[in-house]
């Protein structure tokens, strides 16, 4: 990797201000941009590292909202158990070593195409919270590794209403086990959510078909005769936009029957 | 039996300790005084003239000694090729040069173009970035059809095509055969690719050039699975170093697979490059540069054909293959495909007539080599696909119709120029039948429909030939070296033994299994062996380890040098005992004379050998050393029968491995756990390729599966439980320890059991699919259901 300066605030505001030189870059995890580094694919001048804040870190439960800090790492939600559904997800992602590096929000912010926290975060109706503001899900995730993010900002928390019912389930890229087609359902009170990661050129999207279809019957049978079209999804020797369509049916049946 | 394991005890790995205790010392552990460090600049396109390269920017970067291109190649030799094929016309093979550096063109994405030596490895890449190339593009040919086609671009300008040879054999029998199969009762056809795999040896290749010119001597240190062999070809076809000017080591070598047996630019650029620099020149391979520079193995696209009579007997057999040499001729590429693949085409089965063509061919992409089996995994899974395909279109029982046309007689002749010297087909299938439960399928079957799973059952056999080979049989065959092995057995005064051996070690567990059988020869305990390898300064001249020969032929050439030591030893124990020679007994480290009480330990008859004052001295030399040759005069056979179960997932094509069993016929055996060990990884391998790997380059040569982020291997959840047993024993019947080999077995029988296990639960299903090529991924399977 080229040189760079390392800084590690240890509060919030230093973070913010340290990203406002020219060049910086926030570093969480580093699950995504160190191999990116070691492999002369980016070139900052500065990485301001986040995992040494301690007010980015830990769960909260709050009146039905879990409240995640973004430098949390995947091992410590998977541990966590108040989001059984969220818990699991996160003790999917990658293997030991990058649960306990991989930050949510690193993930959420970098939005890759077939990562699983964009699926629990707009399948669950979460509110992405940055260090000037609150982002619905809905609104967060523009497109593939783009999001509302501006220069500068980061993802400071994660708001998740804890739903009645919710599950995700992955269908694993056999190379990378990032997911090929990833399902996040939930139901609560604010309705049923359908999210879709791994499948669309698009990044994450909400099945909005099939969560009109599930409002009324939350159950599997519902699913039936929905499909998704083949056109936008993603297409490559892991699998055609047909095959990625079909698996977000079988995907969604499947994640509904495990809601229960 | 020794008190630790002589001959059949599961001896845990003395090697063990060392590698799970981080105490292995691999060739990026070493580090000599004031080296230098490498980075290659290499091709990012697959085809290309090299218009021009500018260095002068980077050779003036901080911590740059000099920058290498193939201009300072010239005169130098280049990387030599150990395996001369003739083809069907009686022409030799076509053989391209292949310079340490691009000299003139880049000819596949990987191929080095320059190599920065500076003080440090990031410097090195600094300083490559610097460099500018003018290259221009030229159309890339990738398909091998293609690539053979009239007018195709020609990745070698100065060959006539990109042919590399159209091979038959045997061609005599081409008119027979073809008028068997106008005869035939019945003919199965099948198209079937063996996909391309990348080898991924868990430690990367490293090279470290070292120069000593008090004595003018170089030292490689390299990650070889054969470093004679490389001090040989580099040496002598590259560098022009003769071999007592030069030292090759391999130290502890993290797995090879066959991808560490061949000569490597970076191996001869490093050690060039050392005796420029006068200082020590260290490369250590990047995952990424594995990918692209490691030779590729497997890559055949073939077209098999068999004959039968109305009465299910296999009457003809022939085969048409493309096999893809890469960009180059990898050490024995040319062999793999030909002798290593078309030989075999027999397997188990007594087909009267035989005809294989192979039409080898230049494409821009890495050079394919020999990867863990090397063409008999091609050939049987070529030849136990379209049996099982022959068998479903008639109706009839695989196993049935396999064991009706199995070879019962031995020796056998096959009509592809080998001679099986044992075997017993119907023992080793019976056994399979035994441990994979078989008799339970249909339950288990059953009980997988309920849960909604679709459960196949493909069963098969192999025949591989190990033990490579006889020197003047190979030698009329095309290879450029012998395939001897060697031994040195030195005794200590106070009797330990060093063994020093042409078999290199990176994973087989020779420094546990051959201390096994010195110690049921001489009966002391293994713990006195120690086995020394890896280094061309202390061990004699030998050919290496790959094709399952270390115990057949270097196992074979200690147990002639420890033959000659006990000899000797008899001697000098009969001076000691007064009695004579004949009448000399060596039992449980003893030596006594026959009929009496009168003995002398093992340990005085070794002092005495070093201390000689009561010693017959006028009859025999002093000392305890002795030195083999073993150069056997056949291959060996292993065979065995594999079968695996598998379910797949209707809704989502995903095939899972539920039950895998194999059941080998290794002859003897010298350490059953370690057997077990080999006969599992070689099953992982077959089935990662089965259903996992795949290589794949798009058309323009860029390499999609470039990390395992596309490259699929595979993990501990992809495979099962595996059922192994190798009770059943028919010994190789011309070596000493009545061995076969077993390292390739697991690679070479395991792909056909998987692909024909999912093609099984597939027609259960009532599917008319006859075929999914390699690796059967979830979306193949399912476009292959929904066709």
């Amino acid at each position: 990797m080229y040189d760079f300066e390392l800084t590690r605030p240890t509060s919030l505001a230093d973070a913010i201000k340290a990203l406002g030189e020219e060049d910086a870059q926030p570093l969480s995890g580093g699950q995504t941009l160190v191999p990116t580094l070691r492999q002369r694919l980016a070139m900052p001048s500065t990485l301001v590292s986040l995992t040494g804040i301690e007010e980015l870190k830990g769960i909260k439960n709050e009146g039905g909202t879990l409240t995640i800090g973004g430098a949390t790492c995947h091992a410590d939600v998977a541990r966590d158990g108040t989001y059984p559904a969220l818990s699991e997800l996160a003790g999917l992602i990658g293997d030991p070593h990058v649960r306990n590096r991989g930050t949510i929000g690193g993930s959420i912010a970098n939005n890759d195409p077939s990562a699983c926290y964009p699926a629990a975060a707009l399948g669950s109706g979460a509110t992405i919270v940055t260090n000037n503001r609150e982002v619905a899900a809905d609104d967060f995730f523009t497109g593939m590794f783009e999001t509302a993010l501006d220069e500068g900002e980061i993802v400071t928390g994660v708001k998740f209403p804890v739903p009645e019912k919710a599950a995700y389930v992955k269908f694993e890229q056999p190379a990378s086990r990032f997911a090929l087609v990833g399902v996040f359902v939930s139901k609560g009170a604010d309705g049923v959510r359908v999210a879709v990661t791994g499948a669309s050129e698009g990044g994450v999207f909400r099945w909005s078909e099939a969560e009109d279809a599930l409002s009324s019957n939350f159950s599997p049978d519902a699913l039936d005769g929905l499909s998704v079209p083949a056109d936008g999804m993603i297409g490559d020797m892991h699998g055609s936009p047909a095959y990625r369509a079909h698996l977000v049916g079988v995907l969604t049946k499947r994640a509904v029957a495990k809601a229960g | 039996m020794p008190a630790d394991g002589g001959i059949g005890a599961s001896t845990k790995r003395r090697e063990d300790i060392r590698f799970l205790s981080g105490t292995g010392r691999y060739t990026d552990d070493l580090n000599r005084p004031g080296q230098a460090y490498v980075f290659f600049l290499r091709s990012n396109v697959a085809h290309g003239k090299i218009k021009s390269i500018n260095t002068d920017d980077a050779a003036a970067m901080p911590g740059v000694a000099r920058i290498f291109t193939g201009a300072d190649f010239e005169g130098v030799g280049g990387i030599p090729c150990g395996w001369q094929v003739t083809d069907k016309h009686g022409q030799p093979m076509q053989e391209p040069a292949h310079p340490v550096l691009a000299q003139g063109k880049v000819r596949h994405v990987g191929d080095p173009i320059a190599a920065v030596v500076a003080d440090t490895a990031e410097q090195a890449r600094d300083a490559a970035e610097a460099i500018e190339v003018d290259i221009e593009d030229l159309p890339a040919v990738i398909d091998m059809k293609k690539a053979v086609e009239e007018g195709a671009p020609k990745v070698h300008d100065d060959l006539t095509s990109n042919l590399c040879y159209d091979w038959g054999f045997v061609e005599e029998n081409k008119d027979a055969v073809e008028q068997a199969f106008q005869d035939a009762a019945h003919v199965t056809t099948l198209e079937l690719v063996n996909n391309r795999l990348i080898a991924n040896p868990m430690e990367p290749r490293v090279a470290i050039g070292d120069y000593d010119p008090a004595g003018d001597m170089s030292t490689l240190y390299t990650t070889s699975q054969n470093p004679h062999v490389i001090r040989l070809l580099m040496g002598a076809f590259v560098l022009g170093i003769p071999e007592h000017k030069l030292r090759v080591v391999s130290p502890d070598v993290g797995g090879g697979f066959g991808t560490k047996i061949f000569h490597y630019a970076e191996e001869a650029f490093c050690t060039f490059a050392a005796r420029a620099l006068k200082r020590p020149v260290k490369w250590t391979s990047s995952r990424s540069e594995a990918f692209m520079s490691d030779a590729h193995g497997r890559d055949h696209v073939s077209t098999i054909q068999l004959a039968l009579d109305a009465d299910n007997n296999f009457t003809a057999l022939r085969t048409d293959t493309y096999a893809n040499m890469g960009a180059y001729l990898s050490t024995f590429a040319p062999s793999v495909p030909t002798w290593l693949h078309g030989v075999l085409m027999a397997g188990n089965y007594k087909t009267p007539l035989i005809y294989v063509n192979v039409k080898a061919v230049f494409t821009n992409t890495v050079p394919v080599d020999a990867y863990r089996g090397a063409g008999r995994p091609e050939a049987t899974y070529q030849l136990e696909r379209v049996i099982d395909k022959a068998a479903r279109e008639l109706g009839v029982d695989p196993i049935a119709l396999r064991r009706q046309n199995f070879i019962t007689e031995f020796p056998y002749a096959t009509p592809v120029a080998v001679e099986y010297d044992t075997g017993d087909y119907h023992a080793t299938m019976d056994k399979l039948e035994e441990i994979a439960d078989l008799s339970g399928f249909e339950a288990r079957l059953a009980e997988s429909k309920s849960r909604g799973k679709l459960r196949g059952l493909g069963v098969n056999c192999y025949i591989e030939a190990c033990g490579i080979a006889p020197s003047n049989l190979v030698g009329q065959l095309g290879a450029r070296a012998g395939l001897y092995e060697s031994a040195t057995v030195r005794v200590n005064a106070t009797g330990g033994l060093v063994v020093m051996t042409g078999s290199h070690s990176h994973g087989q567990g020779h420094e546990t299994a051959f201390p096994q059988v010195i110690a049921e020869m001489i009966g002391i305990d293994a713990s006195m062996v120690e086995i020394v390898h890896g280094d061309t300064a202390n061990a004699p001249m030998g050919m290496g380890t790959y094709g399952s020969r270390s115990l057949a032929v270097g196992g074979s050439a200690m147990v002639r040098a420890t033959e000659k030591i006990i000899a000797k030893a008899k001697k000098i124990a009969a001076h000691l005992l007064e009695a004579s020679e004949g009448d000399i007994e060596l039992k449980d480290g003893a030596f006594s004379v026959a009929g009496t009480d009168k003995s002398v330990a093992w340990g005085d008859v070794t002092l005495a050998a070093y201390v000689p004052h009561n010693y017959p001295l006028e009859v025999i030399e002093p000392g305890l050393e002795e030195t083999a040759f073993y150069d056997p005069n056949n291959f060996t056979y292993p065979s065995g029968a594999y079968a695996c179960e598998v379910e797949v997932d209707p809704d989502t094509g995903k095939a899972t491995i539920e039950r895998f069993a194999a059941a080998d016929d290794f002859g003897n055996i010298v350490n059953p756990m370690i057997v077990d060990g080999q006969v599992h990884g070689g099953i992982a391998q077959g089935i990662g390729q089965a259903l996992l790997e795949g290589c794949v380059y798009d058309e323009d040569g860029q390499l999609l599966t470039g990390s395992y982020m596309d490259y699929a291997m595979p993990r501990a959840d992809d495979v099962p439980y595996y059922h192994v047993d190798h009770s059943c024993q028919t010994p190789c019947t011309h070596n000493p320890l009545g061995v076969k080999g077993c390292g390739e077995a697991g690679a070479i029988g395991s792909p056909p059991a998987v692909v024909n296990a999912v093609v099984d639960a597939l027609q259960r299903n009532g599917s008319s699919i006859t075929h999914i090529d390699m690796p059967l991924s979830p979306s193949r399977v399912w476009a292959a259901m929904t066709q």
